[in-house]
């Protein structure tokens, strides 16, 4: 086991060095600079400063050259600076956007799986019963609604004509004057809409997959034994059947790891949450390099680590897996 | 607007005339200003960087022209005035200004302001360390001088026009970026000035936070508190502008003219309505040779229904632009060649020009090739992309095939404009307060990169340019610019499409907005909420 782990730990570094050499040769291809949102269209700006600019971020260099000085930082875990006018710490940026996206995606998560589990092993069950039915054309709604034409139909509905929730950012304008349950109700009543509407979306696919898990689980030979040696409907399903459909269930999370930092642009523009899905689009468009290259990094990272966590997920659930 | 690139040192650039009267609620006439409250504005983005001499974004700008002073500023007329300087004289025939500086000023820290701040302002600006996309006008200073703390003397080689309104640039302290980095400096996410206004905290994607200056030298603001709320989307503002979670935002045409006429709507806020300063313009690259000819680009100026523009794209509100600078002020010209919609009179012009179409497809030829060209603009502004569209059905009614292409910003500016590989493109320009055009017209500014890029040339045109910023004289530049404009709308290197109108929105229990040829910001520090009815007070 030990030696499996330090196999696949070994074969990260290359997956990772080719990940990043691609991506970072991938988005110096794309046209425009860091410099040109300071000095394109800018009547005052001559060609003597754009070359000053470019040579202060090091633009001046062959790519190769500045990969390798981003690459000789990322070994020290340094990020390097943002590009963006603000030239913080690219470890700072994100730190300070990771907690509020990683709360939403988890919150979010959870909530797909508390509902779109039951759901789907119910509609298993039951297969073709009404219930089965009506809930798949919820679900199919839910995943073919437009996240921000329900954001702002929520919006709209519940926070200005009926001021049941607040409308958009994490906390009320009274913050810093509330109390410390105070504030955390005022964080969550923030975060209620958001979190719904992330998750809404993500209610179709769950579902269905659990729904198809379960459906494949309880033709197989055990159920019918369990069934035979008399076991109660309830203890077939719940306790023979779940725990096998469940096994797949691991590999989504597994693979959901990544997304937790990913957020989403779309739902953090509309509700002005300062997450990182709104961070990367911003530094995409300034092409503000260091910033796009760590936040791919991260990514990288979490996605190869979510893949072996799942793996050893699997080898613990799984003797088969286990003893092979 | 991407007028964030064009963006002019001044940050509150609201300007125009008044055109609808705020209602004032009737309790609130009687009622005496007062100090307190709070007004949270919306902020599609996030500012980058609040030391003045490093941020060229428009939400940056906003709160360092709260937090900061400049030596000049422009008043409600747009003439210019004292700020950090009371008075400033301008000597040896216009080469030579000398500030005299306010006394008694001091910075948010406590520190005396001096003329050593505007001299380090000035070395700031001008030291190739500094990453600051204004050190061209600076760079012009032949030579600074501070003869003693409350005097400032620059010399110029030239008289410059634009001289002067160079020194509204904001006042760093020098007590606290001297000797460091300014690129490292904690100024930037925690600024300290002069201003009305003191930074109190900035909470990253969500809101910056100032509190009025007691200390301030023309007095108190009024207002407690201002809040910059960062609202990306301007769906979602409007939304917490109605909930209450916003005092004052820019209303889109379309929110303005349909969706803002509730009569709870009417009774909470005042809508303000003046041109803005800036237009959108179709402009011709005078390097195809279809455009070279001026009937053909008059013939296009013809075809294109401006009135139907305006209220196609922006509701009605907005005017029509006959040239690059704003209607009212001093340097526009009224009297110039106008062209009314007229399809008749744009395909004679182009028969005389040698286009018809010979060959029966619809569409003109001259020579065997097809009057076609394609039509650039950036994508992001709907107001540019609906233009396009209404264009290009007028040029097709008059036998032009027409393409609109919408393209990624950086993509569109690095591919396509810069190195002047455009037929036609449609963008904006936002009009400074100062005439002088000379970047965006002059025949030396043709090169890879520089903003005359649709390569126009006319000798006049230089002479008039280089005339306009050597002179001082309001009125003999006055002559200048009228020509200037005459020349354009004879020649049409741009359609000059329209002047859009700015369309800001306020909670109505602010008092003592006073809509002036500058907008309504110039007085900010004079607006108020009776007691009553201030609302997070704490």
């Amino acid at each position: 086991m030990l030696r499996y782990l330090a196999k696949r730990f070994l074969m990260m570094i290359p997956l990772l060095l080719g990940i990043t050499l691609i991506s970072f040769v991938v988005i110096h291809l794309a046209p425009g600079e860091p410099t040109d949102l300071q000095t394109e269209l800018n009547p005052e700006a001559s060609a003597d400063l754009k070359e000053r600019l470019r040579a202060q971020y090091d633009l001046d260099k062959p790519l190769l050259v500045q990969y390798g000085t981003w690459l000789g930082r990322l070994v020290k875990l340094d990020f390097g600076d943002s590009f963006s006018q603000d030239r913080r710490p690219v470890m700072d940026k994100i730190a300070e956007r990771l907690p509020i996206t990683i709360a939403i995606n988890v919150a979010s998560i959870i909530l797909i799986l508390g509902v779109a589990g039951p759901i789907g092993i119910l509609s298993a069950v039951r297969q073709n019963s009404f219930f089965d039915r009506a809930t798949t054309v919820f679900v199919f709604i839910g995943f073919a609604t437009p996240s921000f034409w329900l954001a702002l139909l929520l919006m709209d509905f519940l926070g200005v004509r009926y001021g049941l929730f607040p409308i958009s950012g994490i906390t009320s304008m009274d913050y810093e004057y509330l109390s410390l349950p105070g504030r955390i109700w005022d964080i969550i009543h923030h975060l209620m809409l958001p979190v719904f509407v992330s998750a809404f979306g993500g209610l179709a696919g769950f579902s269905r997959y659990m729904r198809s898990n379960m459906l494949e689980v309880v033709r197989q030979d055990y159920i019918l034994t369990a069934r035979a040696k008399g076991l109660g409907e309830r203890a077939v399903i719940y306790k023979h059947a779940l725990r096998n459909a469940l096994l797949p269930v691991i590999t989504i999370l597994g693979l959901s790891v990544p997304t937790l930092i990913g957020g989403s642009v779309i739902f953090e523009t509309i509700f002005a949450i300062p997450g990182m899905g709104k961070m990367f689009y911003d530094s995409v468009m300034m092409r503000d390099y260091p910033a796009i290259m760590g936040v791919l990094v991260i990514g990288a990272v979490l996605t190869l680590v979510g893949n072996l966590l799942a793996d050893l997920g699997y080898a613990m659930a799984d003797p088969r897996i286990r003893n092979r | 607007m991407r007028n964030v690139f064009f963006f002019i040192l001044i940050a509150a650039l609201l300007a125009g005339c008044e055109r609808e009267q705020p209602r004032m609620p009737a309790e609130g006439k009687a009622a005496e200003p007062a100090y307190g409250g709070t007004i949270i504005q919306g902020s599609i983005g996030e500012p980058s960087n609040l030391i003045p001499a490093l941020a060229s974004d428009s939400a940056s700008s906003d709160i360092v022209g709260l937090v900061y002073n400049g030596l000049v500023r422009y008043d409600k007329n747009m003439e210019l005035e004292g700020d950090l300087a009371e008075s400033w004289e301008i000597t040896e025939g216009g080469r030579v200004i000398t500030f005299h500086l306010r006394q008694g000023v001091t910075w948010h820290d406590g520190a005396p302001f001096t003329s050593a701040d505007v001299m380090f302002t000035y070395e700031l600006m001008i030291d190739p360390q500094t990453p600051t996309a204004y050190a061209e006008r600076y760079q012009k200073v032949a030579r600074a001088e501070a003869p003693d703390a409350y005097t400032f003397r620059v010399t110029y080689d030239e008289p410059l026009a634009t001289a002067l309104v160079s020194w509204a640039l904001a006042i760093h302290p020098r007590h606290l970026l001297e000797g460091e980095k300014v690129t490292e400096s904690p100024l930037a996410r925690r600024p300290i000035g002069t201003g009305p206004y003191t930074f109190v905290a900035w909470k990253t994607g969500e809101k910056v936070v100032l509190e009025a200056n007691p200390d301030y030298f023309e007095g108190r603001p009024y207002i407690g508190r201002v809040i910059y709320r960062i609202i990306p989307d301007s769906s979602t503002m409007f939304l917490e502008l109605q909930a209450g979670g916003l005092d004052q935002m820019g209303l889109t045409p379309l929110q303005y003219a349909r969706q803002t006429d509730t009569s709870v709507f009417k009774r909470k806020f005042n809508k303000y309505r003046y041109p803005a300063f800036a237009y959108t313009y179709l402009g011709f690259n005078q390097r195809r040779p279809m455009f070279q000819d001026k009937r053909v680009r008059q013939a296009l100026a013809y075809a294109i229904d401006k009135q139907e523009l305006i209220d196609g794209v922006l509701l009605g509100l907005g005017q029509t632009a006959t040239g690059p600078y704003k209607p009212g002020t001093w340097p526009y010209n009224p009297d110039v060649k106008r062209y009314p919609y007229n399809p008749q009179r744009a395909k004679e012009l182009l028969a005389d020009a040698g286009w018809s179409d010979s060959n029966g497809d619809g569409i003109l030829d001259k020579a065997g090739k097809p009057f076609a060209f394609h039509i650039l603009t950036n994508q992001g502004n709907d107001q540019r992309v609906k233009s396009g569209e209404i264009i290009q059905r007028r040029f097709k009614d008059i036998g032009i095939d027409v393409q609109l292409r919408v393209i990624e910003w950086a993509s569109f500016l690095k591919e396509f404009v810069n190195p002047g590989n455009f037929d036609a493109i449609i963008m904006g320009w936002t009009i400074p307060p100062d005439p002088d055009a000379f970047n965006v017209w002059h025949s030396s500014k043709t090169g890879a990169g520089q903003l005359n890029f649709i390569n126009y040339k006319n000798d006049e045109v230089d002479e008039l340019l280089e005339r306009g910023r050597r002179t001082l004289d309001q009125q003999e530049r006055k002559t200048y610019y009228r020509r200037f404009q005459e020349i354009l709308a004879e020649e049409q290197p741009y359609v000059f499409l329209f002047v859009p109108d700015a369309l800001p929105v306020v909670a109505a229990r602010f008092r003592g907005i006073e809509p002036a040829p500058a907008g309504i910001s110039y007085n900010f520090i004079r607006w108020w909420v009776p007691a009553g009815e201030q609302k997070y007070k704490h």
